[in-house]
């Protein structure tokens, strides 16, 4: 079973310390092609999570029978051949969510998470611990590319939840900025996701770099103008 | 390095490797073909239903009664349409009458590479309705071809050219207004309409030119 302290490490890892775009910086591609808004963010990041747990799951249960020397084939043929099976089974079975989701699904075969968490974490631990490692890692992508998205569509066209009409039909994008907002293209385009992702990078690295510091220091008793400097 | 258990010589444990690796991929292509067979029916029903959606987009239903998409013709690669490939085209008719034609075209010369647009002319020549089915344009600038993206949603951009035909409509008037024609277009983006308009004009003349010849294809049957 799983013990508390091993599910906050792995939930920890997930989220925050080795979150798959803001710290091992996987998956790039469909993180640039797919976060021009928050939703289509969130919508790939869920159907990663959906994918990275199946296939941890799948790769854990049966690593004591992979050979070591042909387990990159045998990772990629099983995360396939699962990947292309929820790919059939949504289409045939949830045919309103496959429209929502089912675009990503095949942006997420060519994203090297997957194979990354497989080889670097399923092939070594239980299914439970593994499938919470998919789980988890999927969801420290979720709020990063929901983070990115926001602000690339908020630079870019001056709203919030655009594409929100795709999954629910009755909402509509929010206009957060004036409407004679100009626009800024470059927030739209691949390099403006790139610009913004380093934001994010510094980001997470400065504060690390704090809270490191602050262990360092341990903390005097905190002075009363805490926060204004 | 001794990793080889010494019970095994190297031969004999590339086949033990091999085996393992042929029982996986036995495995998951038995799971990939049964998943595979298993859905088809259903998402072959799926496919055909969001097909007859986008027919609904620019063909009203209740002007014909045949099974529309069973009453197609494959079309070679034809230059005028911009097609390299050959392309389903299917039949609208009432009462065994012709009622419209539906059929692919492709806008060579968008901003971002091809534009795809399904388009219905009816008998008498009249545009019944053009969709955007596929492009690459600029997201907020010549994107609004497509209905979707369109901040006009009374009137978007692509329903001018509706009830528009060669009769009605003069050579020179099937341009955006800033070559001299008659079709709006929003400032900021003129390549993409200009793409549009001018794959619409060359769509409705060849249907003009090959109308006759696409109802009777196949009418001996």
């Amino acid at each position: 079973m799983i013990s508390r302290d091993e599910f906050r490490t792995i939930a920890g890892n997930g989220i925050w310390k080795q979150n798959t775009s803001i710290a091992q910086i996987l998956g790039l591609c469909p993180l640039l092609a797919v976060t021009t808004n928050a939703v289509n963010g969130v919508m790939l990041s869920l159907a990663t999570i959906l994918v990275m747990a199946i296939s941890n799951l799948a790769v854990a249960s049966l690593r004591n029978f992979i050979p070591h020397e042909i387990r990159i084939p045998v990772f990629i043929l099983i995360v396939a051949a699962l990947v292309t099976v929820v790919d059939l089974l949504f289409n045939a079975n949830l045919h309103e969510l496959y429209l929502v989701l089912g675009i990503f699904i095949p942006l997420i075969v060519t994203n090297c998470i997957v194979l990354a968490r497989v080889e670097a974490f399923a092939n070594k631990n239980p299914p439970l611990q593994s499938t919470f490692d998919g789980i988890f890692m999927g969801v420290g992508m979720l709020w990063t590319l929901a983070l990115l998205g926001a602000m690339r569509e908020m630079l870019g066209n001056g709203t919030i939840l655009g594409g929100i009409d795709m999954v629910f039909p009755s909402l509509q994008p929010i206009q957060v900025l004036p409407e004679s907002y100009p626009g800024f293209l470059l927030a739209l385009l691949p390099p403006g996701a790139f610009i913004l992702l380093g934001c994010m990078i510094a980001w997470k690295n400065w504060m690390d770099a704090r809270a490191a510091e602050r262990n360092k220091l341990k903390p005097p008793t905190p002075v009363a103008t805490a926060g204004c400097s | 390095m001794t990793s080889a258990p010494k019970e095994y010589t190297a031969p004999a444990m590339a086949a033990r490797t091999a085996a393992t690796l042929f029982v996986f991929v036995a495995i998951f292509t038995g799971l990939l073909s049964g998943a595979y067979l298993w859905t088809k029916p259903a998402i072959e029903a799926s496919a055909a239903e969001e097909k007859m959606k986008l027919v609904d987009e620019v063909l009203p239903r209740n002007e014909y009664d045949n099974a529309l998409l069973e009453d197609t013709v494959t079309i070679q690669p034809t230059p005028e349409l911009g097609l390299s490939d050959p392309t389903t085209l299917y039949r609208a008719r009432q009462n065994g009458k012709p009622v419209a034609l539906i059929f692919e075209a492709v806008a060579p010369d968008g901003y971002a590479g091809k534009i795809r647009l399904i388009i219905a002319v009816r008998v008498d020549g009249q545009v019944a309705g053009v969709r955007v089915t596929q492009h690459k344009e600029t997201p907020g600038l010549g994107d609004y071809v497509e209905v979707k993206k369109d901040k006009n949603k009374v009137r978007p951009w692509i329903t001018q050219f509706v009830g528009m035909s060669l009769a009605t409509v003069t050579d020179k008037d099937w341009k955006v207004k800033k070559d001299g024609g008659r079709l709006d277009y929003y400032a900021g983006a003129t390549v993409t309409p200009r793409a549009v308009s001018k794959a619409v004009y060359k769509a409705v003349k060849w249907a003009e030119a090959n109308r006759e010849q696409m109802f009777a294809e196949g009418a001996a049957k």
